[in-house]
């Protein structure tokens, strides 16, 4: 579960050791440009968030400064119409962002894991139970039942909806746990596993889940973009406890006073385009995470000659 | 005929369970929501919506199985109960006049989001390493990441607000009585111009990358390379033979699409103030209108269910294997 956050840590810790080793496995980050940029962006949000204190230069509540500044040199995405700083209101909701989006990216992974793994290796009843709950999951529409969830909660934190988006979809990862382990379960090394004498739940977990890391950090950042965009949405909505700092709260704030109207862009577009680049910097690695998973991806130069062949003639 | 019955199976089962969940979920929360609400309307609504109420909430009742009885052959009989907000409407006339709005944009930008964007991952596929697959997939991944309510909010901004071309807010001009003529139709359209192309461009990214993941895939089969060989077409190999497979999964992502399409449009209709359902569903929250609430995700879920049901019976027409079984648990 700690490959995935902090691939970072991971890799400074490795270089000064097995320098060759860690490079290896982390090169399709850092060959393909694409990758390269979402690992980057995506360090730039983690030092922001973890640091947060120490980079926003005022406290994101305190209604202290002059109302609806455009930027200016002290506050450089301007005010609110109650004087909040927005600069540091970005800082602190990246913070809340990514602690909720990754929290319930990892939480729901694990969810999926236990229903995709186990029915995917019992099979028979359990199963056909285990995958009657994913699918009726996986086809409930997920924010009207979040919604749905929140009329009769009121104003939850940001956390309490982390759970609450981890325990409404885990889905699609349980999906493709599952099939994963179907496959799996019938090689060979499996079948050793069982005669050395292991039991089921010792072969699922050493056995199996190790053999789909790739699946699972890919899952992780699915789950974890999903969670986001799903916790603004929430927020946004007015589903969260509107006195948290993040950056859906900030765009519900924007959008009842009326920002759009006023032309204070400075307000809703920074928390817009915070989302969208943590969002871009999880497609982007899991994109790298795909290149190194499905050799097909790669292997079509020859497909291509192919092509231009076949167009020619 | 067994998938069939299968598919049918799962969608009265999970039909079942959305209703179900439907009349459990205010039944179980915390600090019991019914009776906070009850007070809270006390003194503000007749005595007889009252203890319509109260029965609508089993406040008073202890049988929860009566209650589910109760809920179940009011549901059945359309009887979903009347609107707080708007009291005495009955919920079922609000849904009434929701429902066309969402299912004309939801619907016509889906069926262009899909067309575009199988069409779009074809050539794609076919054009490896050209410009438009360096960088569509990139594109694409940046409309993945962001949030549709956001985009929404930015085309308010640039194309209502700042270029005026687009009416900002409502289903249409309310100057303008509905009626079957020209100036209401054009009102609607140019309405439904932003949000449509918010949900479209907001789904198109998915089904782009995922056509041509599957194309990529299809194009290493031995059967196209043999019928390159062959010398069949190029169109006829990117169509006949290699589109035409491929297509078949993209129908399975459907299931997944086609929530975060509605999804999408609860808040893309809350940022227009569209008059569809996603926008009775939040409104009916903030005001806590709990039968709206209860009818509208009810519709949404089944809608969503009914869809899927839709796919998966196509599917079984397009793909023999699924029929005869024999192809149960790939993908």
């Amino acid at each position: 579960m700690k490959a995935e956050i902090t691939p970072s840590a991971q890799q400074n810790v490795k270089s000064s050791f097995h320098l060759f080793s860690a490079l290896k496995v982390l090169k399709p980050f850092f060959t393909n440009a694409k990758s390269a940029t979402g690992f980057i962006i995506f360090l730039v949000f983690l030092l922001t968030a973890i640091f947060a204190p120490l980079i926003a230069p005022y406290s994101p509540s305190a209604a202290i400064y002059d109302p609806n500044l455009a930027p200016t040199a002290h506050h450089w995405f301007g005010t609110t119409n109650t004087g909040q700083d927005l600069f540091s209101q970005f800082i602190f909701s990246a913070r809340n962002t990514m602690i909720v989006g990754f929290g319930a990216g990892i939480l729901s992974t694990i969810i999926g894991l236990i229903f995709g793994v186990i029915g995917g290796y019992r099979g028979g009843i359990t199963d056909a139970i285990l995958s009657f709950i994913t699918n009726l999951f996986l086809v409930l529409p997920g924010l009207a039942l979040l919604i749905v969830i929140e009329a009769y909660l009121k104003a939850s934190t940001p956390y309490v909806n982390g759970l609450i988006i981890a325990f409404t979809g885990w889905a699609w990862g349980a999906r493709v746990f599952r099939s994963q382990t179907m496959t799996l379960a019938g090689r060979d090394f499996i079948s050793a596993a069982k005669m050395s004498g292991k039991s089921s739940l010792r072969i699922m977990i050493t056995e199996i889940c190790p053999n789909m890391m790739s699946i699972i950090a890919g899952n992780i950042m699915f789950a974890t973009l999903g969670a986001i965009l799903a916790e603004a949405g929430l927020a946004f909505l007015g589903f969260e406890d509107i006195n948290s700092t993040s950056w859906g709260t900030m765009l519900y704030w924007a959008s009842s006073n009326s920002a759009l109207l006023r032309g204070a862009w400075w307000w809703f577009i920074p928390p817009g385009v915070g989302i969208a680049l943590v969002g871009l910097s999880l497609v982007l690695m899991n994109f790298a995470i795909d290149q190194i998973t499905n050799p097909r991806l790669k292997v079509q130069k020859r497909r291509k000659q192919h092509g231009r062949k076949a167009a020619r003639s | 005929m067994r998938y069939v019955i299968h598919r049918l199976g799962f969608f009265v089962l999970s039909l079942w369970a959305a209703i179900t969940i439907n009349f459990i979920l205010p039944r179980m929360m915390p600090g019991n929501p019914a009776d906070a609400m009850f007070a809270k309307f006390q003194g503000q609504l007749t005595p007889a919506a009252l203890d319509a109420m109260k029965k609508a909430y089993g406040i008073g009742q202890s049988n929860l199985w009566h209650q589910y009885i109760d809920y179940l052959h009011g549901l059945f009989t359309f009887n979903w109960g009347l609107s707080f907000m708007q009291y005495p409407t009955p919920v079922s006339d609000m849904i009434k006049a929701s429902v066309p709005w969402t299912l004309g944009l939801v619907g016509i930008a889906t069926l262009l989001s899909v067309f575009v964007g199988t069409t779009l991952g074809v050539y794609i596929s076919w054009k490896r390493k050209g410009l438009l697959d360096n960088t569509l997939p990139v594109v694409s991944m940046i409309f993945q990441a962001m949030p549709y309510f956001w985009m929404a909010l930015l085309f308010v901004f640039i194309f209502g607000f700042k270029l005026n071309w687009f009416p900002m807010s409502h289903g249409y001009d309310p100057a303008i009585t509905p009626g079957f003529n020209g100036t209401y139709l054009s009102s609607v359209l140019s309405h439904a111009f932003l949000p449509g192309v918010t949900l479209l461009l907001g789904s198109l990214s998915g089904w782009i990358v995922g056509m041509r993941n599957n194309m990529i895939n299809t194009l290493g089969e031995d059967y196209v390379t043999f019928a390159e060989a062959k010398g069949v077409s190029s169109s006829r190999l990117m169509f006949s033979y290699a589109a035409r497979n491929a297509i078949l999964p993209q129908l399975t992502s459907f299931a997944i699409a086609i929530g975060n399409v509605v999804s999408g449009s609860i808040l893309t209709e809350q940022v227009f103030s569209y008059p569809g359902i996603g926008n009775q569903l939040t409104s009916a929250v903030t005001s806590q209108d709990f039968p709206m609430i209860q009818a509208s995700f009810l519709l949404i879920a089944v809608s969503v269910l009914v869809a899927n049901l839709i796919v998966d019976l196509l599917y079984s027409r397009l793909d023999p294997r699924i029929r005869t079984g024999g192809l149960r648990n790939e993908g």
